[in-house]
């Protein structure tokens, strides 16, 4: 098959076979070891430090870098992984502009932060790279801790319970572990296998066994958990995706932005995926964004992201924005989708409506327009696939408090599926963990 | 303008940028391209006596400690003097000399300690028509091992015996190089004079091991697995170097005494402040051999610069300035108070003044407001230490503020004194005077 190029509607192999890697290579190339004791010794090592608490999981980053910047990475993976055992993806995946980066007293004095994101990503690929575990397990307690969901809620909470001494099985719906770092986040934040390898080094601690394949709700119950665990940790994330309200969103062409992303991440070859000559991805947060970039990346001509309210609401970060935009995605505000336009079935454009704040309520101008589009991708949020099994939903997500107990005394959850996080990795590993503390000590007080 | 012409002991040199006796000097290739690049003058790499050249080692003979970004902070030698033989480097010097007229040359010259041996090589070094000699009585290694360099340094006797001999087989200037490694710097100094040197030139390097490898076990640099300790020089000398310099240029036995300053000079700043401490002019080795000879235009656009700006219109205007403001710690004025201020528009809010303060020193820095991360000095607990400035990275963000007479000190309740007051009379010293000595 030759390079399909502008070919109309959806089709597969629009790039020539080696740009495929070209673009979905790292987004951000590692630091070399220069490059790294460059940048570290930026750090001024501040006091009471704004990075460390703007992180969710309060790495000790000022401690990290001067550990890198003496030449001891491992010493500073070991400083990272304490606190976040995700640090290799959260280095990744992170969005450090609006969080440690953005907090880094060089922003202050000259708008240019210490790259805290690329030297813990250093830090901890040199732990990785060399195998080197930095936590053992304590004693055995003999407890059994079930753990719903592999992603990084829930693998931030096995990891800790394991190295309390707890035995953990955490049962997770798809056929691989590590949930949206495996099958939701942009293929270029995370190449070569990395979320697996990532599993495998926290798994390898030891008294954590995964099982996939196991879905809440359709193969085993909360109180079936129960009945067989000492207490039950809820990291399955959203599960739902919210529908458009629109006519015409079960035609061919239109799809679920995270179903797209995660075909993606899951090819084995990239030139084998369709995708429509003009997309249009309906969203403005994170997902919607690698959507449209993504869709770009695999050759689509036209790629337009439609969100109803203004760039200051958009939950993607001004970064992805940039990025968006810098890959030659269009980004529209202020306009909601109407209706999919389809012929014969298929997706042959979008209509849609100009939207403004009427008395601060969104509300349509009742003036209209037509995208034309091969493509629709729904990216407006996603929801819990279950109705709680008997805990306590507020909002749409399970209720939490501070340590992640929900409204059953043996139940905890995080991520995701709870309430209290901003949908973030790191915020996802941050509850993750500290359930897992919670946990800890209600077994030893029982 | 600012004119930045050198007279230093009647050597006269277009700029008071000399390269210091070290590698840089050791050929005519190099001091050839030193020309060019407009420096003033060379002081060229140690002779010495006839026969046989020494050897160096042939594996690393530089070690160095480093700041952030690997910038070259220390910087340690094991090499000796010239391994050439001393006719080849006498014709290049003439040569040398011939087409530069208007740099100047000086030799340095080191040879064993024996009137003969400076009876001899004297009258081959003044038949190049160089402008004068330095003495090497400063290199720490090697070569003092052998009797001469900081052997003789250390010797004020052997100094002052060297210097006389030079002045008597020679009609050139002398310039008499001293080592730091000495407890008082300012023996070797008198001596040298007593012995009628023109000048005196310091510092030598300091002794010292710049870093141990800890896979070989062994002081670096490393030759086979041993190492030994080298001449230190470079920025990190520079405190050593300027305290050496102040007390000879304030001792009464060697006031006057021309002095060419050494020691970590990497920019104009670092020269003036040499030569506000009294140095004629300054030489540079280190900074060259870490940036190449091209600096000695940011040096001498940057004297100049500063010049014009202060008024200055000749080296003299400046030089030995700030000498008598250099005065023992019990003339300080115990009556200056000064407070610590930071400047909230320039503070980037990184704590380090907090924390050095809190941990460290006088608890004067809070580290909120309001609940808000805020840095602010109180005056009630700041003894005006300059820590809080030191460890500031933005410049000029905290100053130290002095209280005006008739102020109130929070601290210590007391209203600030308008008189001058120092140790020597406070009723704390038990040997207190009853008068007030000046500083000097």
């Amino acid at each position: 098959m030759g390079v399909q190029g502008l070919k109309d509607g959806i089709a597969a192999g629009r790039l020539a076979a080696d740009q495929y890697a070209e673009n979905f290579s790292d987004l951000h190339a590692p630091l070399g070891r220069h490059e790294a004791l460059v940048e570290a010794d930026r750090c001024y090592f501040c006091y009471d430090a704004p990075c460390m608490n703007a992180c969710p999981t309060e790495i000790d980053i000022p401690l990290f870098i001067r550990e890198i910047s003496t030449g001891n990475a491992l010493g500073a993976a070991e400083t990272i992984f304490k606190q976040n055992i995700l640090g290799g993806m959260c280095a990744r995946v992170c969005p450090t502009e609006q969080l440690c980066e953005e907090a880094c007293v060089r922003m202050e004095a000259e708008g240019k932060p210490v790259q805290i994101g690329l030297l813990q990503r250093y830090a901890t690929d040199e732990a990785m790279e060399k195998d080197k575990q930095f936590f053992t397990r304590a004693t055995p307690t003999g407890k059994r801790i079930a753990v719903v969901g592999a992603g990084p809620a829930g693998l931030a909470c096995a990891h800790r319970l394991a190295m309390h001494g707890h035995d953990v099985v955490v049962y997770d719906g798809k056929p691989k572990a590590g949930g949206l770092n495996e099958y939701g986040i942009a293929s270029y934040k995370t190449p070569d296998g990395f979320a697996q390898k990532e599993v495998d080094y926290i798994t390898a601690i030891g008294g954590i066994t995964i099982v996939n394949e196991k879905l809440l709700g359709r193969d085993f119950s909360l109180p079936e958990l129960l009945d067989g665990f000492d207490s039950v940790f809820l990291g399955m994330g959203l599960g739902g995706v919210n529908a458009l309200r629109a006519d015409g969103e079960n035609a061919d062409g239109a799809l679920n932005a995270v179903d797209f992303i995660a075909n993606l991440r899951q090819s084995d070859d990239l030139s084998t995926l369709p995708i429509g000559r003009r997309v249009v991805v309906i969203g403005g947060g994170m997902t919607a964004v690698d959507a449209a970039v993504q869709s770009k990346l695999l050759g689509a001509e036209e790629v337009t992201m439609c969100y109803r309210r203004g760039k200051e609401h958009m939950n993607a970060s001004e970064f992805e924005q940039d990025l968006a935009a810098s890959k030659g995605v269009v980004i529209r505000h202020w306009v909601a989708p109407k209706r999919v336009l389809t012929e014969a079935g298929k997706v042959t454009g979008i209509e849609l409506e100009y939207t403004a704040l009427k008395d601060g309520k969104l509300q349509g101008t009742g003036e209209t327009f037509t995208l034309p589009c091969d493509q629709v991708m729904k990216a407006i949020g996603q929801t819990l696939a279950t109705d709680g099994e008997g805990v306590e939903i507020a909002g749409g997500k399970i209720a939490i408090d501070e340590e992640g107990r929900t409204s059953n005394p043996r139940v905890w959850a995080g991520g995701d599926c709870a309430t209290g996080g901003e949908d973030l990795t790191v915020t996802a590993v941050a509850q993750g963990r500290d359930a897992a503390e919670s946990i800890t000590r209600f077994l030893q007080s029982a | 303008m600012a004119d930045i012409r050198n007279n230093f002991v009647g050597i006269k040199s277009p700029n008071p940028f000399w390269l210091a006796s070290a590698p840089p000097t050791d050929k005519a290739y190099n001091v050839e391209r030193a020309f060019k690049a407009g420096w003033g003058g060379v002081v060229w790499k140690t002779l010495g006596e006839e026969g046989p050249p020494v050897v160096n080692v042939n594996g690393p003979r530089y070690g160095a400690i480093w700041g952030a970004d690997r910038r070259l902070l220390g910087f340690n030698n094991i090499e000796l003097i010239t391994d050439r033989s001393l006719q080849i480097n006498l014709q290049e010097i003439k040569q040398v000399k011939k087409n530069w007229p208007d740099r100047a040359v000086v030799v340095s010259i080191m040879v064993p300690c024996e009137e003969d041996a400076w009876k001899a090589i004297l009258p081959l070094v003044e038949e190049t028509e160089a402008d004068g000699i330095e003495l090497n009585f400063g290199c720490p290694h090697g070569m003092s091992e052998r009797g001469m360099g900081a052997a003789v340094g250390q010797v004020p006797e052997y100094v002052e015996m060297v210097v006389r001999w030079c002045k008597q087989y020679s009609r050139m200037p002398v310039i008499t190089k001293l080592t730091p490694n000495v407890t008082d710097v300012r023996r070797p100094a008198r001596a040298a004079k007593n012995g009628g040197t023109d000048a005196v030139s310091l510092i030598n390097t300091i002794n010292s091991i710049t870093n141990v490898d800890l896979d070989l076990m062994a002081p670096m640099p490393t030759i086979d697995g041993k190492g030994t300790h080298g001449g230190y020089c470079g920025p990190a000398a520079k405190p050593i170097a300027l305290h050496m310099v102040a007390e000879i240029a304030r001792d009464p036995a060697t006031y006057s005494l021309p002095i060419s300053g050494i020691g970590g000079v990497t920019t104009w700043r670092d020269a003036a402040e040499f030569m506000a401490l009294g140095a004629g002019n300054v030489q540079v080795c280190t900074a060259a051999m870490v940036y190449g000879f091209k600096i000695v235009e940011e040096m001498i656009s940057g004297l100049k610069g500063w010049m014009d700006e202060k008024g200055y219109a000749t080296l003299d205007d400046f030089t030995g300035k700030a000498v008598r403001n250099v005065t023992d710690w019990q003339y300080l004025n115990l009556n200056y108070v000064t407070k610590a201020k930071i400047d909230q528009d320039k503070c980037i809010k990184c704590g380090r003044c907090h924390i050095a303060c809190e941990d460290t020193s006088h608890q004067a820095i809070t580290k909120s407001k309001d609940g808000v991360r805020h840095f602010e000095v109180m005056d009630d607990e700041c003894v005006g230490c300059n820590l809080c400035v030191n460890v500031c990275p933005v410049e000029d963000c905290i100053s130290m503020i002095a209280l005006e007479p008739g102020m109130l000190d929070q601290r210590t309740k007391k209203v600030v004194d308008p008189n001058y007051a120092n140790w020597t009379t406070h009723p704390n010293n038990p040997a207190a005077k009853t008068a007030v000595e000046p500083a000097e």
